[in-house]
């Protein structure tokens, strides 16, 4: 009895009814959101009683050089589903994305670690400070170009 | 990479191989052999009470019951530990397991060696629970001490035990069954307030649980092949991406893998359920008394290995 997975083309339908000009691109499997409404689409899918995701598995960021993906793991302990949505952010320097502080808590430590070893700022979280690195620290270890 | 899985959190170092080869699995698209299933269910399984054991010996000694019941948990997981190094030679950081597979097969004198731990623990088990579960110093201190009601715990995004002494009737093994965990029967077991007190009850249910799932491989495994003949270095196909992840003793744990077609993961992100757990400590210690911090801090059984990694 695993959990349905709900594909990128069934979130980028409900998202585009409910929130028009959130979804940037989707293929089957994922979809890419605008980086500014990521907290708008992460307070419909856990608001919205179809989708119901209350429990935010992870937040990723990956770092691809031109660009870097912030990619959400999202379970619906009710509907027994998990999905996944992306945010695609450009550029290196002074990069911030709305955070989903409010809609999880649980989202509190990831962002800091995010922001620590990435280098991405997440606005509107009340704690933005490094978590594993102490202040002053110079550069965002996980970068590709990081040395 | 196995290796490096080892030190995340030392006391389950088992489980966090698993989790490792099951997300590389998944990339490659391969599944391993019925009976290295079993032997990963049956390891993971063993591993889960030596971390439990560790989890409660540690409670009760930050309650200030210095040595004894701490010394009873490692007498136990003494043993498993022994069991480890009759598989593969490592007590701790064991890297038993590999992607697509296990590292080798158990010797002979493993399988008598289980039976004798399985038979002993019986009552070492009895033992510690005689002495602690019901014990009136333990109850009148954890019972009702920092509750977690379970819409904090989801949005906190708590795992494992701690979730579920909430009330939360979710593991991954039963959601998502990995490996053998579709073949054996096992129950969840779910506490009511989510105190202190429930979650380490917890963890004592989930040893038995743990044992009744032990007992069911060594029934099922039947001989065969422990390990798929995958070439040593592997070479996952460029721009896939897979989210292995297990139900570890600590809670949820995932490794997600961005694959660039090299020989190493272009991008390898932990989901650690000691840090996210983290997340709850500030509902826990506002508004109680600084006496019930340290034992708080124990309840939700954290490895700092794992937080920082």
């Amino acid at each position: 009895m695993a959990l349905r997975e709900v594909s990128g083309i069934e979130l980028a339908d409900a998202l585009n009814g409910a929130l028009p000009g959130a979804v940037q691109v989707f293929d089957e499997e994922v979809v890419w959101v605008q980086p500014s409404r990521v907290n708008a689409v992460a307070e419909y899918l856990r608001d919205d009683p179809s989708h119901d995701f209350q429990f935010l598995n992870s937040i990723s960021a990956v770092d691809y050089v031109e660009y870097f993906d912030l990619v959400y793991h999202l379970t619906s302990l009710r509907q027994l589903s998990k999905a996944v949505f992306k945010a695609r952010v450009y550029g290196r320097d002074d990069l911030n994305v709305p955070s989903v502080y409010g809609v999880w808590r649980g989202a509190d430590f990831q962002e800091r670690e995010i922001w620590d070893l990435m280098g991405i700022r997440f606005t509107g979280h009340p704690n933005m400070k490094r978590i594993m690195l102490w202040e002053g620290f110079e550069g965002h270890p996980l970068r590709k170009d990081f040395l | 990479m196995v290796t490096l899985t080892d030190r995340l959190d030392y006391t389950s170092s088992m489980i966090n191989n698993q989790a490792y080869c099951l997300a590389v699995e998944e990339l490659l698209g391969v599944e391993p052999p019925p009976r290295a299933k079993y032997l990963r269910t049956q390891t993971a399984e063993l591993q889960r009470i030596a971390s439990h054991l560790i989890a409660v010996g540690f409670f009760v000694q930050e309650l200030g019951a210095f040595g004894t019941p701490l010394m009873y948990s490692f007498r136990s997981r003494e043993r498993i530990l022994d069991l480890f190094e009759m598989l593969c030679g490592a007590r701790v950081t064991v890297s038993y397991m590999r992607p697509g597979g296990v590292f080798a097969d158990a010797p002979r004198d493993f399988w008598p060696a289980l039976d004798r731990f399985l038979e002993d623990f019986e009552g070492e088990l009895a033992e510690i629970e005689q002495l602690l579960l019901e014990n009136e110093i333990l109850m009148v201190r954890t019972r009702g001490v920092s509750p977690i009601p379970a819409e904090v715990a989801i949005n906190c995004s708590v795992s494992g035990p701690v979730l579920r002494a909430s009330g939360i009737n979710w593991d991954w093994r039963k959601q998502e069954p990995y490996d053998a965990y579709d073949q054996v029967e096992f129950d969840v077991p779910i506490g009511s307030n989510g105190d202190n007190y429930d979650r380490f009850c917890e963890r004592m249910q989930e040893v038995h649980q743990s044992l009744r799932i032990v007992r069911q491989c060594i029934a099922q495994i039947e001989p065969g092949p422990v390990r798929l003949d995958l070439p040593l270095v592997l070479r996952p196909e460029a721009g896939r991406e897979a989210y292995g992840r297990v139900e570890a003793s600590k809670g949820e744990l995932a490794f997600y893998l961005v694959s660039d077609g090299g020989i190493s993961p272009y991008r390898c992100k932990i989901r650690s359920p000691s840090l996210i757990n983290l997340t709850i400590i500030e509902h826990l210690l506002v508004g109680w008394k600084l006496a019930d911090m340290i034992v708080s801090l124990g309840s939700i059984d954290i490895n700092m290995g794992e937080v920082d990694r």
